[in-house]
């Protein structure tokens, strides 16, 4: 083991540490705010349920961090932590909250920009939509959903101190909850880039086994945990108590109507529950708990009196949520310039992009293989380089699809090593047959990925993806786990 | 985790329990206080008269008690944070109602004035006056904990009563300064007079209180 790894591994830590120190507010942000929940409570429910989320379901959310998949070189993956943890830091001193996500994105984008590699760009729209759509939606909810709470109460005459009880027992339940996803969902920003080069081994005592991954996990949950219990209360502050004054019942609709708000516009599940019922679906809308929460406090604040609501924190809240991608990507930019050129560290490994003709029969007659054939065959060191190559050629090629060949471009060379059989099957994840068509396959070595996903479905339909419709997208997501399993055995991610 | 949360709403019912039965003392009090006076007024003996001063001592104590419990609950337990303070105000006031009426009948027992036999009736009416008052603002008070929406119906009956009772003690000091009473006995009589009026100001005042109380909780 290269004890440099740790090194490295410090930044993801740091992250975690600012996670914790921010985003805790999203979830006992307006219970400690209102004195409903004593910090010091607050903190021992996010610690467990950050650290148990992270161990328990954090392992199936880190493999779908596509995002992050292109980053190749433990240089540039401890950058791109460290600039988006450094900003979140800053924005935690300054006690406003902001989304850790939208950070290592913005991040992400500035070792894009860095290496010359190809950044999707429809993500900045997403990252605008979250900044709306969770605000308002979340506002809507807890400005309905506190009125009608308020008519119920009237009605049903509770005790002042039962009432108190009866809140108290729901913000702490929901809080756990909530603790729980924040470790489950957010684990994969804070560790995501380091399963690659994970640095401890499986641990077997009797029945219990204790992964390698699962280590790597609970460091992370530690790291959020030091975060929540050494920072945590400035921005809880601001959440609960800077915008709008907030009373114990308000403090448990804001709550309600963020997870509202999560679960309604942007489950999966419920997605496809409506689908398979005949009923028609909502769309789904990106959201984010740390823009939601502010949402719902402002509506809850408009209820009682507009003049209540400092417009000054909620302006000064809403630039910061723009600044955060912005200046993640400036300072990841800048800081890998010097980690490269000063420190003389890789934060980059060169890839071979070459375009094939095959990958153009496979998309048969989407895009236009004629004008396409100057590029074909031709080596490019960057994602960015052949995408322009491809741009020139044939600038009317649809965006994504163009982004869809530079993917498939990648020249990864995957031998089917039988070796590895056995770590895979020890997982217990993938079904047998599907197994069974990679055994198939064993000792061929592929280009492209997409060949080996091709070889994978030609060999079985238990590999085979579905059409893409709402009902499908479960299973179509399963078979892709798998594939990310069988990926992660034969590339080697980080360098 | 079952144990504590039925630990917790064990605790929850002990403090509800207890904030009723320091309610419900102090609006024993004011029937305590109603009927001592009728007690005094009729004794020929002494008997009934020292009853009904034990049982409000009794109260007194009572009440002191509970309201020390609930304070104590209310901040070892954190809890309503938000209305605590408020919560604190009216259980000290209330209390204090009860302290009055019980030193205004200390005081009747020792210097015992002696109200001439027309006066008796207008006196019982002054008494009753400021029971229903302590009464209606025992009533508000527990709307206010309960059932925030009719704290208003209750409130307005404590006015009224108020405003009955100076009416009243008014009609009682005009006929002890129209009467051929030595002066000294007629300050003595004014004394006890104002005293119990007194009863029903400061309930009028924990009223107002609890108005302002009332539209914080609702705000």
């Amino acid at each position: 083991m290269d004890p440099t790894i740790f090194l490295y591994l410090s930044s993801g830590l740091f992250l975690g540490w600012s996670l914790g120190a921010n985003d805790a507010a999203n979830v006992f942000g307006t219970a400690v705010a209102s004195r409903m929940v004593k910090f010091r409570t607050a903190a021992i429910i996010l610690t467990i349920g950050v650290i148990l989320g992270a161990i328990v379901s954090g392992a199936g959310a880190a493999h779908t961090l596509s995002k992050l998949g292109a980053i190749n070189a433990l240089g540039g993956a401890f950058m791109v932590a460290f600039s988006a943890a450094a900003v979140v830091a800053w924005m935690t001193i300054t006690g406003l909250p902001v989304s850790t996500t939208q950070a290592v994105v913005g991040a992400i984008i500035g070792w894009n920009m860095f290496t010359g590699s190809v950044t999707d760009y429809s993500v900045f729209k997403t990252i605008c939509a979250t900044w709306i759509a969770s605000p308002v939606l979340t506002g809507f909810f807890s400005y309905f959903l506190y009125k009608g709470v308020m008519k119920w109460l009237e009605k049903s005459k509770i005790h002042i101190i039962r009432l108190d009880a009866l809140t108290r027992i729901g913000l702490v339940v929901a809080g756990a909850l909530g603790a729980y996803s924040l470790g489950a969902n957010n684990i994969g920003n804070v560790m995501g880039v380091f399963i690659g080069a994970n640095p401890f081994r499986d641990l077997h005592a009797g029945v219990f086994e204790f992964s390698g991954l699962q280590q790597l996990f609970l460091l992370g949950g530690v790291a959020i945990a030091v975060g929540v219990f050494s920072y945590a209360q400035r921005v809880m502050m601001t959440v609960g108590a800077s915008i709008a004054p907030l009373t114990p019942v308000g403090a448990f609709v804001v709550i309600i109507s963020t997870s509202l708000v999560l679960f309604l516009f942007a489950s999966e599940g419920l997605e496809y529950a409506l689908a398979s019922i005949g009923l028609p679906t909502i769309p789904l809308v990106p959201v984010s708990s740390s823009q939601a929460v502010v949402g719902g406090v402002v509506g809850i604040g408009l209820i009682k009196n507009a003049k209540n609501i400092k417009w000054s924190v909620v302006g000064r809240i809403g630039l910061a949520w723009i600044q955060t991608p912005v200046i993640a990507a400036l300072v990841c930019y800048v800081f890998l310039f010097f980690l490269q050129n000063v420190f003389g560290q890789t934060v980059y490994n060169p890839s071979e992009y070459r375009l094939s003709n095959q990958l153009l029969v496979h998309h048969g007659d989407a895009v236009d293989a004629k004008a396409l054939s100057a590029v074909v065959g031709k080596n490019f060191t960057t994602s960015g380089g052949l995408k322009s190559a491809i741009d020139k050629a044939l600038p009317d090629l649809p965006y994504k699809t163009g982004l869809k060949l530079v993917d498939e471009s990648l020249v990864e060379a995957i031998t089917v090593d039988p070796a590895k059989f056995a770590a895979l099957e020890k997982l217990n994840v993938i079904e047998p047959e599907r197994m069974e068509a990679l055994r198939s396959l064993s000792g061929k070595t592929f280009t492209y990925r997409w060949e080996l996903v091709q070889a994978l479905a030609d060999a079985t339909p238990e590999w085979k993806l579905k059409e893409k419709t709402v009902l499908n997208k479960p299973y179509n997501k399963e078979i892709q786990k798998d594939l990310d399993l069988v990926m992660d055995a034969y590339v080697a991610k980080m360098k | 985790m079952d144990k504590s949360k039925l630990r917790l709403f064990h605790t929850t019912r002990e403090v509800e329990a207890h904030f009723d039965s320091f309610l419900d003392t102090v609006s024993q009090g004011g029937i305590a206080f109603r009927s001592a006076i009728g007690a005094y007024l009729e004794s020929t003996g002494n008997g009934d008269l020292v009853a009904k001063l034990q049982q409000l001592n009794e109260l007194e104590h009572k009440g002191d008690e509970l309201r020390r419990q609930v304070e104590h609950e209310l901040y070892t337990l954190a809890l309503i944070p938000d209305f605590r303070g408020d919560v604190l105000s009216l259980l000290e006031d209330l209390d204090c109602l009860l302290n009055v009426m019980e030193e205004t009948m200390v005081s009747f027992d020792i210097e015992r004035p002696a109200f001439p036999q027309e006066l008796h009736a207008d006196l019982r009416q002054l008494a009753e006056n400021v029971s229903m008052a302590v009464e209606s603002t025992v009533l508000a008070s527990r709307a206010f904990l309960r059932d925030i929406q009719s704290v208003r119906d209750h409130l307005h009956k404590v006015m009224f009563y108020e405003k009955d009772a100076d009416r009243a003690a008014d009609k009682l000091k005009r006929a002890v300064f129209g009467s051929s009473l030595p002066l000294a006995e007629k300050l003595h009589l004014r004394r006890f007079i104002d005293a119990i009026d007194k009863i029903a100001d400061e309930s009028e005042d924990v009223a107002d209180w609890l108005a302002i109380y009332t539209i914080k909780r609702l705000d």
